[in-house]
């Protein structure tokens, strides 16, 4: 079941990413048709992730496959809230292919399947894995936006005589939802990061190289919020998010082989 | 039944003719009355006679009369011409401007004052649902077509909502003013208006509370440095608007982190961009147009066949009806049911006979044989002949 689920979601959210391509190209139908595909395909995934759910006792996503397979859930869930408008089309361009590239390296590490149940437990996994993978998939949309930002504002600077023909959002919009995004995501990895600590101090276990560069990725987060608080915007602003980003990939995909077992 | 077009535009006629039959709402209406089911389109750019007559040669003698004092430079335009040249009107396609979108209000407001008949009515009703559409379908109308608009549109690519944003205006050009205009609409608020008066410190003073600054003064240099603009901001983000020849703001201010400078050459290339990106929606525009007008001409040419369909199927129903009444002994013996279940059975098979007929009288009609088609179908029925 879970394997017939994901095609159909992994088809649309590819469909998703063609389709806004086309609509930079030309806005118009090609854009309602992504929309569209990133709708259905979240439908999709949910039912999939609800399949996973339902074939185990435990939390499903304790892998690092899985927990990926969450993550583009999350990252298109926190999408969709706002980025289906229009003017955020162009915002899809970055997030889609992102999303349909996990979606199947989840699928390769085997996170779409049954999936495979941890010796954690539930209560922990849900609050821990939850909310740091909420988090990174924040900091994904806010990276995405901080992308967008510095794009329109190079199309500004550059006086670009196409600028609005194909419309983007402004740049005050994309600041300060960048900001925003991120002030919900922060204390998510906060909350998150503190369970997982308390439980490694609990246990004796020792911090491995995931928990030293997530820990890293928290302080520049942070940093984040402190520069913005004291008057950083607009481009500065943009590249520290897209620092914070790289951290985030880091995490996400280079370091998990230690942290998970 | 015929729809009669007369008028002028900017295409025939300079501003110095059209102004002579420029009429406001009053006029209109009282032109339209005189002309009977008429309409009178009136605006900056066009005058317009709509005329639905039987006798299409005396509308037209009557409209010409009305704009005689432009008769070498009007058109002349009948039925679906004239429908299809109202539907582009009201679409924006024969605007100087491709897809300005006040020409669809004007429409509706002088159809309003006209005094319309059933044909000119749904012609009417029917062209601003075309160009409501060809809004709606197409990106026709979205970008701006002036310098003044092309600023104002630029500022929200930075600001977003403009409610909450304040301009500085320096000098008070006719240029800015629209500029200013433009942003006031859009919910910017007009904080200062600096002029020769104004001294240096106040001009830095409001600097530092502008988000955007418009600049046409007739000034031989810079008005504002980058030096200035970097002291006054403190950081903040800042579009500035250079309306001037020569300029009024240093270019350097450009390289500022945070500062956007547009002069006249840059909002001049982003509006002949604009404009090309129209034309290029316009050739969407007129395909929906085009399928409109087939549309409204399908329905219109249907007139012609609907009163011979109309005789045609009371034939029926008054020869089902004697029918029934000739055999009222035998149908005294049914009950009800059975009475109303012959009823139903006679008046299916009158419509399943006539069902054909009138489709293809329909198709007759859009395809301009409509008229032929009716009188042979009064003919071979005898319609209409009792009441000759």
């Amino acid at each position: 079941m879970a394997e017939l689920l994901f095609w159909p979601a992994l088809l649309l959210y590819g469909e998703a990413a063609v389709g806004y391509l086309g609509d930079a190209r030309r806005p118009g139908a090609a854009g309602r048709l992504a929309t569209w595909g990133v709708r259905l395909g979240w439908l999709v995934q949910t039912a999939l992730l609800g399949v996973q759910a339902s074939r185990e006792d435990g939390f499903p996503w304790g892998t690092w496959a899985s927990s990926l397979n969450l993550f583009v859930w999350f990252v298109v869930g926190a999408y969709l809230i706002w980025g289906c408008r229009r003017p955020y089309r162009l915002l899809g361009l970055v997030v889609m292919p992102i999303a349909a590239l996990l979606l199947a390296v989840a699928r390769v590490g085997g996170g779409t399947g049954g999936g495979a149940r941890s010796h954690y437990s539930n209560l922990f996994l849900v609050v821990h894995v939850g909310l740091v993978l909420a988090a990174f998939a924040g900091f994904t949309l806010a990276a995405a936006l901080s992308a967008l930002y510095l794009w329109q504002e190079r199309r500004i600077k550059r006086r670009a005589a196409t600028i609005l023909r194909r419309p983007a959002p402004s740049l005050a919009v994309l600041d300060r939802l960048a900001v925003r995004t991120v002030l919900v995501s922060v204390p998510a990895l906060t909350l998150g990061l503190a369970v997982g600590l308390a439980r490694l101090v609990s246990r004796g276990d020792r911090v491995d190289a995931l928990v030293v560069a997530t820990a890293v990725t928290w302080v520049v987060w942070t940093a984040y919020l402190a520069v913005r608080a004291v008057g950083w915007s607009g481009r500065r602003a943009a590249y520290l998010a897209l620092a914070g980003f790289a951290l985030v990939i880091v995490v996400r995909l280079a370091l998990p082989a230690t942290h998970f077992g | 039944m015929h729809l009669i077009l007369v008028g002028t535009s900017h295409h025939h006629a300079p501003v110095e003719l059209r102004e002579r039959v420029a009429f406001g709402r009053e006029e209109a209406h009282a032109i339209a009355e005189r002309l009977g089911a008429a309409v009178c389109l009136s605006t900056c750019n066009r005058t317009e006679l709509y005329v639905e007559t039987d006798n299409a040669d005396e509308a037209e003698r009557l409209a010409v009369g009305v704009l005689s004092e432009l008769e070498p430079a009007l058109y002349r335009l009948r039925d679906h011409a004239a429908a299809l040249h109202l539907f582009r009107v009201a679409a924006g396609l024969d605007s100087l401007v491709p897809g300005e979108g006040e020409i669809l209000g004007q429409v509706r407001a002088a159809h309003e004052a006209g005094t319309p008949g059933p044909l000119l009515d749904r012609a009417f009703r029917h062209a601003l649902h075309a160009g409501r559409k060809v809004r709606a379908q197409t990106a026709i109308g979205e970008s701006p077509s002036s310098v003044s608009a092309a600023a104002a549109a630029l500022a929200e690519q930075v600001f977003g909502e403009l409610g909450g944003c304040d301009v500085l205006l320096v000098g008070a050009g006719k240029v800015s003013a629209q500029a200013a205009r433009n942003l006031r609409t859009r919910g910017a608020s007009i904080a200062f208006v600096a002029n020769r008066k104004t001294d240096r410190a106040q001009l830095e003073d409001e600097l530092a509370r502008a988000d955007v600054v418009v600049s046409s003064t007739s000034s031989p240099g810079y008005v504002l440095d980058a030096e200035t603009v970097e002291r006054a901001r403190h950081g903040r983000q800042l579009l500035l608007i250079d309306l001037a020849v020569p300029r009024d703001l240093d270019p350097a201010i450009h390289e500022l982190d945070g500062c956007y400078l547009y002069d006249i050459d840059d909002l001049q290339a982003i509006v002949a961009e604009t404009l090309a990106g129209r034309r290029g929606e316009a050739e969407r525009a007129e395909a929906i147009v085009a399928a409109e007008a087939e549309k409204f001409h399908e329905w219109q040419a249907s007139l012609d066949v609907v009163p011979a369909i109309a005789s045609l199927r009371a034939r029926a129903e008054e020869i089902r009806e004697q029918e029934l009444a000739k055999a009222e002994g035998m149908l005294a013996r049914l009950d009800d049911g059975q009475r109303r279940a012959v009823e139903s059975i006679t008046a299916q098979i009158v419509n399943k006979l006539l069902h054909l007929p009138t489709v293809r009288l329909k198709q007759a009609a859009a395809a301009a044989d409509g008229v032929v088609y009716a009188e042979a179908v009064r003919h071979l029925f005898g319609l209409g002949e009792d009441e000759r």
